[in-house]
């Protein structure tokens, strides 16, 4: 009795002393920060500066459609120099210092993991734009990219599937570091559950920023001279990619003989390579600029705009990074505060158009449901879709191949409230 | 009980019997209305190629070539590279060429071969292809090229025949064999046939099409050979005893001539790398080696070198294309001024303050490094730029034995031969290599002289950054040029100058092809990263046992 009175008692004075923040903070403030968390120097600044824009785009015109809630937005801008301690020293400074609504930011999964306890600690709400390898959920973190089985499993099927070349051997080759490591165990159990056996996988990882390829494209060559058609499942990462795909054309493989899919090779990496050689090999991504529709058309459009230059690409974490802001604001609008407790409820079954046609929508393990691509480099370095998902594909934080984490279940509605459970953290009522 | 009968309940003879009824009704009627002005066979078949699944478009095409129409052959090759169009209004066929200004296409009309001209692209759509629609495409091309003039696309369309599924191709490759006088191109079709008659019904013709593969020993024979030994459900994919021991005994002789290349191939591409090693190393070799100024913005002179390539291929293409295989023979003196220049201004503004307190060096140069990242970063974007290839330096000479050696790579150990020696004529050869040689020997005995010493530092520092920005041209081959490119080559260049001996340039030299080798020799078993490890584990024993690396200064100059 004395315990629930107390325990009302707190409650009452805790919901007083949130309703005074807030009072407090809009009396004081006429606009809502958003934290923008992307490196702008060091390796990963080749990649995340277009998103730092993009983000800055999409609050510019949100701020011209009359921002939220009748206040402006705020873009807070800070980079973490491809410094992973650095990222979450940035977000503590973001959370504590600047008291953004939300964050927007990250690329590699290492910088994820590192901001991840600040997120959970001061209990902020990050929004990641990049497909990774899964085996998490956190309660602070919204993953707009792709988990494996809305990138990598379908492209692993489409590689076995008549259509793509009926494979038999598969090459996965990676940068040593934990996104293809994990992509790689998930897609040898899917393989092994295909029938195809460990003789007939290849796995080879090299360091960041690898640069001579010599070697193990020679090694690849002679794995697919094996007697069976053979398919090569790249999760190579950022610069490497270049001089791997340069010594490809180099040494003759063609898409038509041995074609190699890739999982982290958009249309931005793309745009420092002549892709005359590379012609007919292949991406997987929820998205790709080539897909005609009229969402895409204006989005991209805008874009260049923005840019002032219409010779950029978009690429798909952009795309993760509309459907996440876009996502975001309704669930403000809805809930009618930026506080993250009522933004992540409002959150759950928001949906936003995919500019790839359909409709994506925020699943209650914090992770998207979107098409699937399949896409063939072009000579002019975009991508022609030649495969894609009926509908869209539900993301899975827990592999359904890995035997330990098939057991694991996300979901952070009722009865559930967990990331990593085997059973729900409450009684089910019937 | 129900009757099992074939769908469509016509019994299967009698539906044979129906179609080639229907065949010979066709034909028939063909010769009856052959006729140049209307419509024909060609002409009917060609909206097919834009209709339903991948295998559909593939048949539609097969049957085109079938027609014998020499217009298909056009069409095969404009589909197979993604260059043909259908008219959305009308379902008509176009075929699109290159160089069409962006959002127009420029198509021309495959029957009639009206050019079109310049069209709005939007009203017609690209028929899309994937890699086995392309692959049947240019089998059928390369088919219809067996008869061509030019002995090379003769040979070439023989070769792409090489374990083709289609086997009409047999037929065509006998014909364009008892015609064929030039004896590389009748081999290539000779192989090409026996790539196909290994699946003959005929044990004694798929015992010949072995003895012909055998002749050419080489990874695309393996594997044909090896496909055939695939078992499934138990039963290998050829049945007669006798086949499948010829196949086994020249497979064990391909094997072997393979693994004897395979060495040969290893050692080529430890050479390659070494080259490479070597060109980032040397100008370190000078300002570290001969100066002992550790120099952590080396890496992005090299970047600087790059950059300046891109630059001038830039400036080329938009004043003067005519010179663009020449862009890399005119990026040289420009990435090497550009590098020289910046290294000179580093030297005159920071590090001559700095000398005999290598620590500072060291940071302070490190901040350069930063400074220049950064700076290219702000001036030129943080994306990859693409450097073009010139033409001459792409593709590879394919040995028939498994190894590729690549233009690039080629090329790239050619130059860096041609850096070593002029860097040697200019220590042995010039004044001012015989200055720099005296400054950095004695410099107080060499200032007494009247050497300038100051200005022979400034140089020296110039030229060892204006030989790291000739490496940034080669690499701008191999590599990204993005702003990190320099990072990748830092810590591999003080290897190789620390390991070969510092102040030493032929220590560089041994120490860059040995690194280079080793790395080669330690990958196919090791694997990139463990094998990085392996050699930085043996570069720090070895530098324990001989702190002043493989080929150590002696003397009095040692000291100083």
């Amino acid at each position: 009795m004395f315990s629930m009175k107390a325990l009302k008692g707190w409650a009452a004075a805790a919901a007083v002393a949130v309703s005074a923040a807030t009072g407090g903070q809009a009396l004081a403030e006429d606009t809502i920060k958003v934290g923008i968390l992307h490196s702008l120097s060091g390796t990963m600044a080749i990649s995340e500066t277009t998103l730092k824009d993009v983000m800055l785009m999409l609050i510019d015109e949100q701020n011209k459609k009359g921002g939220l809630l009748g206040k402006k937005l705020e873009p807070v801008v800070v980079d973490p120099a491809s410094n992973w301690p650095l990222f979450a020293e940035k977000a503590r400074e973001l959370l504590e210092k600047d008291k953004v609504a939300a964050v927007f930011g990250c690329w590699t999964s290492v910088s994820r993991k590192s901001v991840l306890p600040v997120f959970e600690e001061l209990n902020g709400l990050l929004f990641y734009p990049v497909q990774y390898e899964g085996e998490e959920s956190s309660r602070n973190v919204f993953y707009t990219g792709a988990a494996p089985n809305q990138q990598a499993i379908p492209a692993v099927d489409y590689l076995l599937s008549d259509d793509g070349g009926g494979a038999k051997r598969i090459a996965l080759l990676g940068t040593d570091y934990v996104y293809p490591r994990t992509t790689n165990k998930i897609l040898r159990a899917y393989l092994n559950s295909k029938g195809i056996s460990d003789a007939d996988i290849f796995e080879n990882y090299t360091p960041f920023g690898q640069s001579d390829w010599q070697t193990i494209v020679s090694q690849v060559k002679e794995f697919a001279s094996q007697g069976k058609p053979t398919a090569v499942v790249s999760t190579i990462n950022g610069d490497a990619n270049v001089p791997f795909y340069k010594e490809l054309a180099n040494q003759g493989v063609s898409a038509k003989d041995l074609p190699v899919v890739a999982f982290s090779v958009g249309e931005e990496e793309l745009a420092g390579i002549d892709t005359k050689p590379l012609v007919g090999h292949l991406a997987a991504w929820n998205y790709f600029m080539s897909v005609d529709t009229p969402e895409n058309k204006a989005f991209i459009d805008e874009w260049h705009k923005f840019i002032k230059s219409d010779k950029r690409v978009t690429n798909d974490p952009m795309e993760a990074h509309y459907i996440g802001f876009n996502m975001w604001a309704q669930a403000v609008e809805q809930a009618g505060t930026t506080d993250v407790d009522a933004v992540r409820q409002a959150m759950y079954g928001q949906k936003v158009k995919n500019l790839t046609g359909g409709v994506a929508v925020m699943n209650t393990n914090h992770h998207l449901s979107k098409p699937v691509l399949i896409g063939e480099i072009q000579a002019d370095g975009q991508f022609d879709v030649v495969w894609k998902t009926d509908g869209v594909v539900k993301g899975d934080a827990w592999s359904d191949f890995l035997p330990e984490s098939a057991k694991l279940t996300a979901d952070w509605t009722y009865p559930w409230v967990c990331g990593n459970c085997e059973k729900p953290k409450y009684p089910v009522l019937q | 009980m129900r009757l099992t009968s074939p769908r469509g309940g016509v019994p299967r003879h009698g539906r044979r019997f129906l179609v080639i009824l229907a065949v010979l009704f066709f034909q028939a009627a063909l010769l009856l209305t052959a006729h140049p002005s209307r419509a024909d066979e060609f002409s009917d078949g060609l909206p097919a190629l834009a209709k339903g699944s991948y295998d559909d478009k593939i048949a539609a095409a097969s049957a085109l070539v079938a027609t014998g129409d020499d217009r298909a052959g056009d069409v095969v090759k404009a589909f197979s590279a993604g260059n043909l169009y259908v008219r959305k209004s009308d379902g008509a066929i176009f075929v699109g060429r290159d160089g069409a200004p962006s959002g127009q296409a420029l198509l021309t009309d495959p029957v009639s071969g009206q050019d079109l001209g310049a069209v709005s692209e939007s009203d017609y759509e690209k028929i899309r292809v994937n890699n086995k629609v392309r692959r049947a495409l240019d089998e059928l091309a390369g088919g219809l090229a067996l008869l061509g003039k030019d002995p090379a696309k003769r040979k070439a369309a023989a070769a792409g025949l090489f374990g083709t599924s289609d086997a009409s191709q047999a037929g065509r490759l006998t014909t364009a064999l008892e015609k064929e006088k030039d004896k590389g191109v009748a081999a290539a079709m000779r192989r090409s046939l026996a790539s196909i008659n290994i699946g003959d019904p005929d044990p004694a013709k798929r015992l010949a099409a072995v003895k012909e593969l055998a002749n050419s020993p080489d990874q695309q024979v393996r594997a044909l050979l090896l496909s055939r030994l695939v078992e499934t459900n138990g039963k290998p994919a050829e049945p007669d005893e006798e086949v499948r021991t010829l196949i086994d005994s020249t497979l064990s002789h391909i094997n072997l001539t393979l693994q004897l290349w395979n060495i040969v191939g290893s050692l080529y591409q430890g050479l390659s790398l070494g080259a490479v090693l070597l060109l980032a190393a040397i100008g370190l070799a000078v300002t570290f080696g001969v100066m002992g100024v550790i120099n952590m913005a080396h890496g992005e002179m090299i970047m600087l070198g790059a950059y300046s390539t891109f630059v001038v291929q830039q400036v080329i293409a938009a004043h003067a294309p005519w010179l663009f295989q020449w862009s890399l023979a005119i990026a040289l003196p420009t990435a090497f001024l550009v590098s020289a220049i910046v290294g000179i201004v580093i030297e005159r503004g920071i590090i001559r303050f700095l000398y005999g307190r290598p620590l500072e060096t060291l940071l302070a140069t490190w901040g350069v490094s930063l400074v220049l990242q950064q700076a290219v970063r702000s001036l030129f974007g943080p994306s990859n730029r693409a450097v073009v290839t010139p033409d001459f330096m792409q593709g590879a000479i394919e040995t028939s034995v498994g190894i590729t050696l690549t233009y690039n790579r080629l090329y790239i150990i050619a130059f860096a031969v041609v850096v070593l020696a002029a860097l040697f004529m200019v220590l042995q050869r010039t004044p001012l290599g015989l200055q720099m040689r005296a400054v950095t020997q004695n410099r107080r005995m060499a200032a007494a002289m009247g050497i300038p010493t100051a200005r022979v530092d400034a140089f020296t520092f110039g030229l060892g950054s204006g030989i790291a920005g000739l490496a940034g041209v080669a690499l701008s081959q191999i590599d990204n040029v993005s702003p990190n490119l320099g990072q990748g080559y830092i810590v591999d260049s003080f290897m190789v100058v620390v390991f070969g001996g510092v102040g030493n340039l032929w220590g560089t030299v041994a120490g860059a092809l040995s690194l280079g080798i080793v790395n080669k020799l330690l990958e196919p078993f090791a694997g990139a990263v463990l094998g990085k490890i392996l050699v930085l584990v043996a570069i720090i024993l070895f530098i324990q046992k001989r702190p002043r690396g493989l080929f150590a200064l002696k003397g009095r100059s040692v000291e100083a």
